[in-house]
């Protein structure tokens, strides 16, 4: 049976990582009242220069941190747009993911030409956390996962507790929900939602970078394959927060996992396929549970007229 | 708190031109003006949000600058805003604290329920620190706006129409709190423009008319009608004038109703009422008994689960509102910014939007502007509504000139019955003498009126009827000519029997 196959929960938490980062990261964004549609291609220039700069600096590591820089300077970009001149968040967002596949397309062969990314690029390393590969099952689950696995698992507790248990956390949600009633209680709405937006790209960058250095080792064009929109959808479906958005994308992590097992079944691999992106759609729709969006969120806030 | 010849002129406009005011301490002292006399400016300046052209303010003795709400805060002064600065997804805590939490970065969130709740036994202002605050009622939810100015060490607290959003009986919770703010020696700057309750409530009334401060009076030696005639600057008829009533025929007929509102409550309960040509039936009751879902479904805006709608010999039960219209109902809803006008659309699409489709404002489809502007300044001429500009958004308008124009748009369609839904809510005096007047005219011309009301002073000066309703039930219909406060007041509590108990 598929199900008892400890292989399939393995691959179910590997394909989550890249769901769960920028659906927490949005999460930031959209509970201090900023709409980021933009995770689809922050993801990409993560993804693209993740691989850029481990190659040319032959550390996967600098190319992490070179990822998280591009990724929330992005971020600011998307930022300054939405708040300082009141953008509309949709319309900026899509361009910015738009902007991110044509730049990352050409930037990937100018760069690299038509053999791609070279294949002695440096990855970051699978661990096996010792003692837990011990436990029967569960061990096999853990055994050799990308480090960003457990970062993210530590992301996760971290960034629920952050939002829900500190000031600044408590601040974040009431900028996203009243701004003014923030303001007027001396709270600097702008700087709170710049700080938010720009969590969001850091988070984005590092799912991205989770695909180009911590599955493979390389970059192909648009390889980051509607994953920030799906993102965008379990955190819709975790209810606007880190520790929902982890379970929503294990969710969309498993259809995946799913997909992939069953196409050895004998069952069109192209309907399989289909699976998270049905799930996506019946999540957006509303379809699974009551969600409620940040009251703010999407507003523009200009403190001068009020 | 003192303050000299304030001013605040913008282009064009000057919205305050010369207020003095002396605001001594632990008095309550009303501010009392019309819509658009400049109380919200003054407001503004006092806390931050505006700067004043010339004149000063003068607070604890020293001449105050305030540039933004904050420094107001820090200095002592504590607002609460008609429209509240509360974020209904947190707790009573949260909000109180919030800008100013207890922890260094994680958020102690026992230790600000704690002071939360001090601070509550220390005002005598009951209220759960842990409760989300979008699940309190209005009134719980002003408390939390006050014990957010006492969180920040008000020293005098400002109310902007504290009143305007609620029941009878949180008001009297909110006079008690008043009283009890003032024997701890803080003042309190209220503003109304509601005449008995700044009669009942304050010490000295300042009242503004125009942009000025006309004069400060004692209250012990003002009475409504001095105070009216102050604040509209002539004599003005505070109770409605109006001739018996004639009524005629049944006009609608409400057979055993039953509604649910939209989260599928039942609010109307088995109904039975009738409403008769040439007479008003006014319909009192507590917010939230099911007056405003029965107005809906009589216009079509919910449906009818059981039960029966007989309008003019007909059964409507299961018609469309626009039906509805067509065959003579007119409806002024409760929210007029919701369910009465579209906001972004000018007062001539406004007008015309129950009968855009027929003649003479639209032909083959094709709505014919020049013959609409010409209806909509004609009704702006009758309706005096102000400024007089067809081309104005319904946003742009005053409250009171809003609800003109939904008037204009129902009256002037020549309908059978109205259904007038809180016609005056928030309308100063000068506003609802005009709307009294026209449903007294449409009463007086044949046509049925069911005037739906929180306001008990309404119901009694102008119905011919008071049909009283609690719990979704009518409780008991008395003549409005008998009618006396008290007992419709313990009627609509839902007791029926002649008890010795009188409200105060």
């Amino acid at each position: 049976m598929i199900f008892s196959d400890p292989e399939i929960w393995a691959a179910t938490l590997s394909m989550a990582v890249p769901l769960a980062l920028p659906a927490i990261g949005g999460t930031f964004s959209e509970r201090t009242g900023v709409v980021n549609i933009a995770m689809e291609g922050i993801m990409l220039i993560g993804a693209f220069f993740a691989v850029t700069f481990s190659y040319w600096t032959g550390s996967a590591w600098l190319g992490l941190l070179a990822a998280l820089i591009c990724g929330g300077l992005t971020a600011s970009a998307l930022a300054w747009g939405a708040i300082r001149v009141s953008a509309d968040q949709t319309v900026l967002g899509m361009g910015i993911n738009i902007f991110a596949a044509g730049l990352t397309t050409f930037l990937l062969n100018t760069l690299f030409g038509f053999n791609g990314t070279p294949i002695n690029t440096p990855k970051l390393p699978n661990v096996s956390i010792p003692g837990l590969d011990k436990i029967p099952y569960i061990g096999v689950i853990f055994q050799n996962q990308s480090i960003l696995v457990y970062i993210m698992i530590v992301l996760v507790i971290v960034s629920h507790w952050f939002l829900f248990h500190t000031r600044l956390g408590l601040r974040m949600r009431s900028v996203g929900e009243h701004p003014l009633a923030a303001d007027t209680l001396g709270i600097n709405v702008w700087r709170i939602r710049y700080f938010g937006v720009i969590l969001s790209g850091l988070f984005s960058a590092l799912g991205g970078a989770y695909l180009s250095i911590g599955v493979l080792n390389g970059f192909t064009a648009n390889m980051t394959n509607g994953r920030g929109y799906i993102a965008l959808a379990a955190m819709i479906f975790g209810k606007w927060t880190p520790l929902g958005s982890f379970g929503a994308a294990l969710i969309f992590g498993f259809s995946t996992a799913l997909g992939i097992v069953l196409q050895g079944q004998g069952i069109s691999s192209n309907l399989l396929q289909m699976i998270p992106y049905a799930l996506t759609i019946l999540a957006l729709a509303g379809l699974v549970g009551r969600a409620v969006a940040p009251a703010a969120d999407g507003i523009p806030y200009d403190p001068r007229r009020s | 708190m003192e303050i000299v010849d304030l001013k605040k002129w913008f282009p064009g406009v000057k919205a305050n031109d010369g207020v003095n005011l002396t605001l001594c301490a632990g008095e309550v002292h009303a501010i009392l003006g019309e819509n658009g006399a400049g109380k919200s400016t003054l407001m503004k300046m006092i806390y931050g949000l505006l700067e004043p052209t010339a004149g000063e303010i003068r607070f604890m003795g020293k001449t105050v600058h305030f540039r933004s709400p904050r420094e107001a805060i820090h200095a002592g002064i504590g607002m609460v805003h008609q429209h509240f600065m509360l974020i209904p997804a947190l707790t009573v805590a949260e909000n109180v604290v919030l800008g100013d939490e207890p922890g260094r970065i994680r958020f102690d969130r026992k230790e600000a329920q704690r002071r939360v709740y001090e601070l509550s036994e220390k005002y005598r202002l009951a209220i759960d620190p842990s409760a989300k605050v979008g699940t309190l009622s209005v009134g719980l939810q002003q408390r939390v706006e006050i014990l957010k100015a006492f969180y920040r060490k008000a020293k005098l607290i400002i109310l902007d129409e504290p009143t305007a959003l609620l029941t009878p009986q949180e008001t009297r919770e909110l006079f008690s709190i008043v009283h009890s703010l003032k024997a701890d020696g803080v003042p309190v700057l209220f503003i109304s423009h509601k005449l008995d309750e700044v009669l009942e409530i304050s010490d000295r009334v300042t009242v503004m008319r125009a942009g000025k401060t006309v004069e400060t009076v004692e209250t012990s030696s003002a009475t409504p009608q001095s105070l009216a005639n102050l604040m509209v600057g002539r004599e003005v008829v505070l109770r409605v004038e109006k001739s018996p009533a004639h009524p005629g025929e049944p006009i609608l007929q409400i057979r055993n109703l039953h509604v649910r509102d939209a989260g599928r409550m039942e609010r109307v309960k088995g109904v039975d009422l009738e409403l008769r040509r040439g007479e008003i039936l006014g319909l009192a009751g507590i917010d939230g008994n099911g007056q405003f879902e029965l107005a809906d479904a009589i216009a079509g805006l919910l449906k009818v689960e059981q039960g029966q709608l007989i309008f003019d010999g007909e059964d409507i039960t299961r018609w469309s509102p626009a039906e509805r219209t067509r065959r003579g109902i007119a409806y002024v809803p409760q929210d007029r910014q919701l369910d009465g006008l579209v906001l972004s659309f000018d007062l001539v699409e406004n007008t015309i939007l129950r009968d855009f489709r027929k003649r003479p404002f639209a032909k083959t489809g094709v709505i014919d502007r020049t013959a609409a502007s010409r209806y909509t300044e004609r009704l702006i001429r009758e309706f005096d509504v102000r400024p007089p500009d067809s081309s104005r958004k319904a946003s742009e308008l005053s409250g009171g000139n809003q609800q003109k124009v939904i008037l204009a748009r129902e009256v002037s369609r020549d309908p059978l019955m109205l259904i007038a839904a809180q016609p005056t809510r928030g309308l100063d005096v000068g506003a609802i003498e005009g709307i009294h007047r026209q449903l007294v005219r449409l009463r007086d011309e044949g046509k049925g009126v069911l005037l739906v009301s929180l306001e008990l002073e309404e119901i009694l000066s102008l119905s011919d009827r008071i049909a009283v309703i609690h719990d979704g039930r009518i409780v008991d219909i008395v003549p409005g000519a008998q009618a006396t406060r008290e007992q419709i007041g313990l009627l609509m509590t839902g007791s029926r029997g002649h008890s010795e108990v009188s409200l105060p």
